[in-house]
């Protein structure tokens, strides 16, 4: 756009939603209710790794309001993948447990009953059939030759086109490591953290009379939480209908496609509305997680501090499906040597599964980690070298027309500006070399 | 078991309601009453989102069976709101940005107001006190406080 | 036994849009007979205020009040699609839909009004406040209202228009890694300052001062609210917050708020920030996005902090008591 003066953006208008918001009028999906409507709620499993050899259902049926249960035997395509939609595979997470339990809380069975305390006796009244396999918790140990194998194609780990992790090379890190001065080396390691919303992922799947189903869902991704629910039901795509946007907090927990599937085939079956709500449980312990990260880095830096050999080494945890975690580490390699100009970088990012509730988006997916590894790292390389912390940003920030690691061309670059204003901020003086630098100066590297 | 009636003032108005025993105030609201404001974020009593007022004080629907309120006078987010308009307290909170995804704003409205009509002018030490049951994940709590603190200002006319 | 305080910094980049691109959203807009303007999109507001920069964006393409302006989302049966709300792409990807719909009804509308007006469209503008003139002559003037009755039963015109951003699909070499990841990056630098009490182990985080580059702020009071809701995510993810206490052991996992260890208004620090603004070369208005960015910075931040306090360099998140507490006391021996 050419518009000089900008009218409109660029001011601080009150929110559209806001009097909703402050009269308690803005409707969740919690707050839809349908007349007839069912409840649904799942029966998990209580440990990490199994062999589910049976269900009994007998003692459930008896609880007054019982409707109907439902196995993987009712799901049309019970084995998915949500990347699926941009070409990643192969298929590996249930609906519903087939045979092998990976993780403690994963969905085995779905009890729709006419109150959600029917529902609720319901499931505790399932009785499971469980051979308890060891699991297997520790990225390292999940990739070595003698773990427990998690996946049908035989490996712990996500195949990156016939490549065992997402890997990223640029220039000669051996030579990099001769030619410098120092050699600094850390090992960084995120825990696995929970979105926490105050509100919890929730949807209602109701039945119209000219037989398509209406999903009212707060999912952050409209069209691909239908999407994967269409071809999990095996049914046209147009035959579904979701409708949202009100999200009372996301920040990723909400991409995932745990509840519209199963709710909508409920409500098929029984063609009555059916509401499935996470509890504060389920939102802590089954819904995806931020997977941890164990990142190890090997620098070799100048004694003028600049680093010229970047080495890393890391392990995303996965927990036991995919969801969106082979694609976070794509991002996650993109980014985790980090916004300086380094000219000899090797990366192998792995996604690792073990027998965890699965990692997914969080806000700041596969980035958060690598930030808070490689800017610590950066403080250890500062003390090494004799730096402030300062200082050794400056030396290595990049500029416009720098080569990222994997090789695109810098440009919109403009840590030095946020450097230099929050120094500034905090009445930090900067020498004066610093205090020129421009994002946009060529210089002499 | 068998259900009861139980007698309340709800909003201002005599109600009466049938409910099982131990059903909680807030699926009472909620399930029964159309009343959805007061929300159901945890039903453990950990995030507030449930929260109504009782005699004036702030209290968790979510743990609270209807029993207790017999005789008692209970007000929701509906019963503070005007039919046109808003009231100051939501006034400030809309005009200062004290609100994201709106989850915690019914629960954190209520509070607010149980406190200035308690403390019309409360201290910043005493307004985070009072704020410490409701859980917020959107906006840091800060701009909550300042409005808190804006809304005692424009209830007292003194507003800057 | 003492409070010792400390100073740490850290500076992050930030991506825009889905990892790789090939995520577009597509929006439709049209007038209504009495010149409001409806934007329709399959997109979600997680409470960041989508649907108020959004129409923000759409109202300053179109030359039209912000009050004249609707967002109606998010349905499939009428709503294009949106690859989601994630990856803080929203604005960037929707906001450049939108302009593209908005410079096609936009250029409908100039057409009616030129009619209306007898002059050419190119002799036009708009004064955002509904009115079209020609330039230079306020007087020769017409309301949107009144364009959008004659587009609708004069001249059978209908001023709407669709558009579409996507940032095409980047293969990725599984060798060397080479790829496309991202539109643009967003910056921000943030200075710590921590009290760490050496008894308890515990973390008192007095201020996180930072800069954001942002590109261009739609709505500063709701870039704002990601400032400050941010930081405070950041520092609970430093210093708090974990589903799994005994990492990589699954025991004593919580199940609620009381065992999920999340700070509260009490532990508030002083949050001061300045942003920045150098607009993006593809984003609308120049946006890159701020959503995820503010929880990145603070983490290593407070780290070093840490450190700078106590000469502890906790590596392994988060920094809880125990932790500083056990890498004290191995300092000391």
């Amino acid at each position: 756009m050419t518009e000089s003066k900008l009218n409109v953006v660029g001011q601080s208008v009150l929110r559209r939603d806001g009097l909703g918001h402050v009269t308690g009028k803005t409707v969740y999906i919690d707050d839809i209710k349908f007349r007839d409507m069912l409840y649904l709620k799942m029966v998990r499993s209580p440990v990490p790794h199994a062999r589910l050899k049976g269900i009994d259902f007998s003692e459930a049926e008896k609880v007054p309001g019982f409707v109907r249960a439902f196995t993987h035997e009712d799901v049309p395509k019970n084995i998915y993948t949500i990347l699926c939609l941009i070409g990643v595979g192969p298929d590996e997470e249930p609906v519903l447990v087939e045979d092998e339990i990976r993780y403690k809380g994963e969905q085995i069975a779905a009890i729709v009953a006419e109150t959600e305390e029917a529902a609720m006796e319901a499931v505790s009244r399932v009785k499971l059939d469980l051979e308890e396999l060891p699991a297997v918790l520790d990225v390292e140990e999940a990739i070595k030759p003698d773990a427990p194998v998690l996946k049908h194609w035989g490996t712990n780990y996500f195949i990156y086109e016939d490549y065992h992790c997402r890997r990223v090379r640029l220039g000669d890190v051996e030579k990099g490591f001769a030619e410098a001065d120092f050699i600094v080396e850390g090992r960084y390691q995120t825990s696995p953290i929970e979105h926490a919303p105050a509100e919890t992922t929730a949807c209602v799947a109701k039945p119209e009379a000219d037989g398509r189903i209406t999903v009212y869902t707060n999912t952050q991704a409209i069209y691909f939480t239908l999407d994967n629910t269409a071809l999990i039901l095996q049914v046209p795509f147009q035959k579904l209908h979701f409708v949202g946007g009100t999200v009372g907090g996301g920040f990723g927990g909400k991409v995932d496609v745990l509840l519209e599937p199963i709710a909508s085939l409920a409500a098929i079956k029984t063609g009555r509305p059916v509401k499935f709500k996470f509890t504060r449980e389920e939102e802590m312990r089954c819904s995806s997680s931020r997977g941890a990260w164990r990142m190890y880095f090997k620098d070799g830096v100048t004694k003028d501090g600049r680093i010229i050999a970047r080495k890393i080494t890391t392990y995303a945890d996965a927990g036991a499906y995919n969801r969106h975690t082979p694609y976070a580490v794509t991002k996650h390699a993109a980014n985790i040597a980090g916004p300086y100009r380094i000219p000899n970088v090797w990366i192998d990012g792995y996604c690792v599964y073990t027998n965890r509730q699965p990692g997914s988006a969080m806000r700041g997916f596969g980035v958060t980690p690598a930030s808070f590894a490689l800017e610590v790292q950066m403080d250890k390389i500062a003390e090494t070298v004799g730096l402030d912390p300062w200082s050794v940003r400056f030396i290595n920030a990049y500029r416009d027309g720098d080569m990222k690691p994997h090789q695109k061309v810098v440009e919109d670059a403009t840590l030095i500006e946020v450097m230099q204003a929050a120094a500034k901020m905090v009445g930090h003086e900067l020498p004066e070399e610093y205090q020129k630098m421009s994002s946009q100066a060529l210089e002499e590297g | 078991m068998a259900s009861k009636i139980i007698s309340f003032t709800l909003n201002g108005r005599l109600t009466e309601v049938l409910v099982k025993p131990l059903t909680t105030l807030g699926t009472l609201l909620r399930e029964q009453l159309d009343l959805t404001a007061a929300k159901s974020g945890c039903k453990q009593g950990g995030c507030g989102s449930c929260t109504v007022l009782l005699n004036g004080q702030p209290v968790l629907s979510c743990l609270l069976p209807v029993e207790e309120v017999e005789g008692q006078q209970v007000i929701t987010l509906e019963g503070i709101t005007p039919t046109d308009g808003l009231n100051p307290i939501q006034e400030v909170f809309y005009e200062n940005f004290a609100i994201q995804c709106g989850y915690c704003s019914p629960g954190m409205i209520l509070v607010t107001k149980a406190l200035l009509d308690k403390n019309p002018h409360p201290s910043r030490e005493q307004i985070i006190d009072s704020l410490t049951g409701n859980y917020c994940r959107c906006t840091g709590y800060e701009p909550i406080i300042q409005a808190v603190e804006k809304a005692a200002q424009r209830l007292n006319g003194h507003e800057g | 036994m003492a409070k010792k305080r400390g100073l740490g910094i850290a500076a992050v980049n930030y991506p825009t849009g889905m990892n790789l691109g090939g995520d577009p959203s597509q929006a439709l807009i049209h007038a209504t007979t009495t010149g409001s303007f409806v934007i329709t999109l399959a997109s979600t507001d997680l409470g960041q205020g989508l649907k108020t920069v959004i129409a923000q964006i759409g109202a300053e393409t179109l030359g039209v009040p912000f009050e004249n302006v609707m967002i109606d989302t998010a349905d499939s049966d009428t709503g294009p699609h949106c690859m989601g709300t994630f990856a803080s792409r929203a604005t960037h990807r929707v906001g450049n839909a939108v302009i593209q719909a908005a410079e096609e009804a936009r250029k409908v509308m100039m057409e009616v009004a030129a009619d209306e007006l007898e002059a050419s469209p190119d002799d036009l503008e708009t004064d955002g406040q509904g009115n079209i003139n020609v330039k230079g002559s306020p007087d020769r003037s017409i309301n949107v209202i009144d364009v959008a009755l004659a587009a609708h039963f004069k001249y059978g015109k209908t001023i709407s228009g669709r558009g579409m951003f996507m940032k095409p699909k980047s293969d990725v070499d599984p060798e060397t890694g080479k790829m496309d990841p991202d539109s643009t990056e967003a910056h921000a630098c943030t200075v710590a300052e921590v009290e760490v009490d050496t008894e308890t182990g515990e973390v008192k985080v007095l201020s996180l001062k930072s800069a954001y580059e942002v590109g261009q702020q739609v709505n500063p009071a709701l870039v704002e609210g990601q400032i400050r809701g941010g930081s405070y995510m950041g520092m609970a993810h430093a210093l708090y917050e974990t589903t799994h206490p005994y990492y990589p052991q699954v025991e004593h996992m919580p199940t609620s708020f009381s065992e999920y260890v999340l700070p509260g208004p009490m532990e508030l620090p002083e949050i001061d920030s300045v942003v920045l603004e150098y607009p993006s070369a593809n984003g609308p208005y120049g946006v890159k996005g701020v959503g995820e960015m503010t929880a990145n910075s603070p983490i290593p931040a407070i780290i070093n902090a840490i450190y700078d306090a106590v000469g502890v360099r906790i590596t392994d998140l988060p920094a809880t008591p125990e932790k500083i507490l056990r890498a004290l006391e191995e300092l000391e021996s």
